[in-house]
């Protein structure tokens, strides 16, 4: 690959916004799509670029999976996943020959294609730039915040579960972002009790409280809590917009409520 | 190695230094010069220390928040109910150490000795490994690109005195990267017995765990077995007991992938919020909830043959295992 990339590849995009957790699955792939879909219903642009390179989840959860990715002069085009093409998306995932295929690398080759995915995608005009990212805090994270520090990110959003083992992983990852210089948008707690559809009594399957304690330690504000939602997580499962098709469903409040803060957070730009 | 070209063939590749993408690769004579082709002596080493450990397994999942570490603690901790064996847990997952916590050894620290490092110990058969033990406070982040991770994998295997052990059980973080290539290269003259592999009934788990499964193919690590966690709930308040499925199997769940890619299929545990905060406080699930019916799934996996688990004494509060047929 050249060194001196495109220039100007993420010149068209407004806002971009890490999705993060020290943890693994506490719902970054879930609340990325779900953001990106509450931001297009409220008429934004949203590109969603996936650098979970082991285990990319979201051409899945997008209905995308197999879908292939053309080169145009300024580099690779996303994918969009609606008609309307106001979603576009690049993952590894549509890189691999066959799905079950795995991406057995070290970090020196996750970097080079994270550094590609970061400034060889046209990803044209956006109002927002949504990065989902596996668990920790190594090699991946360090080359994406690297990669995009240029576009001064708007900063990230920190997943946990209420439970401790969970926030235990992510009080690191937010010293991950105080080190590297990420401003937290805020902490959005997932997976925060499930309401039994037959009683309607609700369990704390994974405890309770966590993710509002960790904010308050860590000073950045509390975006809200996501109940488990089965509806949430078979649309997930068949690439539905759960957004569009279940607004009476458990989680909706919540997830909507977090796009709006994010909208309300996102300062007004000069045209 | 900062600027690696993209297609760099690696380190020890035979084309190392000499393929045509390493033109200009800073490393490049280091490459070609053969000396990341030479094979690491810490390996012999390891093989040397690790004739002391009779059983090894690795826990394993493409997906992460599975319960890997959930199912390390707990296999732990049930081998561990015989006093008479011998039982050691490592954990190699160093950006997320979720083992100190969950074995209930949060803020201990590590002691050395002039046989190495020592394990701590839970219980006088029960020792633990963690990055979590070096680091001072819980809010230290580790944050180590790949060659800094795999050193400390190695320091593990190598520099840690594990003495006499039965069972070696080795949780891992999320992935197919570095650490589960460097657990494998240096254990891969010392045998591991296999991998146990986690996931969750939903597809999106499902299609990471197909590429965990591949990899173990891939670098000739045998399958144990295949656990699916959080397989169903009955609301613990419901007078209508009716299960729930929150992490729907859309595709089959673990059932029809272990029948596709005939891999066996160890066992379903169902969710209870027991278990998570039997973790929260550290302690052992299979004590704190001994009537749980994830408790006897725990337990009929452990003792399910394919983990050749031999002379382990029958705890006698289990009922009929439920675990093995669908849940």
């Amino acid at each position: 690959m050249e060194a001196a990339a495109e220039p100007g590849n993420l010149a068209g995009v407004q806002h971009i916004i890490l999705v993060l957790s020290g943890k693994g699955g506490v719902g970054k792939s879930t609340i990325s799509t779900q953001l990106a879909l509450a931001l297009r219903h409220a008429g934004k642009k949203v590109g969603i670029l996936d650098v979970d390179l082991c285990g990319p989840s979201i051409p899945r959860m997008l209905q995308s999976q197999g879908r292939a990715v053309h080169q145009c002069d300024s580099g690779w085009v996303p994918v969009f996943v609606d008609q309307e093409q106001s979603v576009s998306l690049m993952s590894v995932g549509f890189l691999l020959e066959k799905p079950d295929e795995a991406v057995v690398w070290r970090g020196p080759k996750k970097n080079a294609l994270i550094k590609q995915f970061v400034s060889d995608v046209a990803w044209g005009e956006l109002d927002y730039l949504v990065v989902d990212t596996p668990p920790g805090t190594s090699d991946e994270h360090m080359a994406t915040v690297e990669a995009l520090r240029p576009y001064r990110p708007l900063g990230a959003l920190v997943v946990t579960t209420p439970q401790a083992v969970s926030v235990g992983d992510v009080r690191r990852e937010l010293t991950f972002c105080r080190k590297t210089g990420l401003r937290v948008m805020g902490v959005v707690e997932n997976m925060s009790g499930f309401t039994c559809p037959h009683c309607m009594e609700c369990t704390s399957i994974f405890s309770s409280g966590g993710g509002e304690e960790l904010a308050r330690h860590a000073g950045v504000p509390f975006l809200g809590s996501v109940p488990l939602d089965p509806e949430l997580t078979r649309s997930l499962e068949e690439g539905r917009d759960f957004i569009q098709e279940f607004p009476k469903s458990p989680a909706f409040p919540a997830l909507t409520s977090i796009a709006q803060k994010i909208l309300d957070a996102t300062p007004a730009c000069l045209s | 190695m900062e600027e690696v070209p993209h297609d760099c063939p690696g380190a020890d590749s035979a084309q190392a230094g000499r393929g045509a993408s390493c033109q200009g690769c800073p490393n490049q004579r280091l490459c070609a010069s053969g000396a990341g082709a030479a094979p690491d002596p810490a390996i012999e080493e390891i093989k040397e220390k690790m004739k002391t450990v009779k059983h090894k397994i690795l826990v394993l999942s493409g997906k992460g928040g599975v319960g890997k570490s959930t199912f390390s603690a707990h296999l732990a901790h049930g081998l561990a109910e015989d006093e008479n064996t011998q039982i050691a847990l490592l954990d190699i997952d160093i950006c997320g150490p979720s083992i100190p916590k969950i074995m209930g050894l949060e803020g201990e620290q590590v002691h050395q000795s002039g046989s190495g490092w020592s394990p701590v110990y839970v219980e006088d058969n029960l020792g633990v490994m963690s990055v979590g033990f070096l680091l001072s406070s819980p809010d230290d982040a580790v944050i180590w690109r790949g060659p800094k991770k795999n050193g400390m994998i190695k320091q593990f295997l190598r520099d840690v005195d594990w003495g006499e052990v039965d069972y070696l059980i080795v949780d891992t973080p999320p992935g197919t990267s570095d650490e589960h290539l460097s657990v494998v290269q240096y254990l891969a003259t010392a045998h591991i017995d296999g991998a146990v592999i986690i996931t969750t009934p939903q597809e999106v788990s499902l299609q990471d765990v197909r590429k965990e499964i591949n990899f173990c193919h891939k670098v000739k690590l045998p399958i144990i077995g295949v656990v699916e966690n959080m397989s169903g709930f009955i609301c613990p308040k419901c007078k209508v007991r009716k299960e729930s499925q929150i992490f729907p199997p859309t595709t089959g769940g673990a059932e029809v992938m272990c029948q596709d890619l005939k891999v066996p299929l160890l066992g379903k545990v169902p969710l209870d919020p027991r278990i998570g905060k039997s973790c929260d406080k550290g302690q052992s699930f299979l004590v704190d909830a001994p009537d749980s019916p994830a408790t006897s799934a725990y337990r009929s996996i452990i003792q399910s043959e394919y983990l050749g688990v031999e002379g382990v004494s029958v705890h006698t509060s289990v009922q009929i295992p439920t675990g093995l047929e669908g849940a």
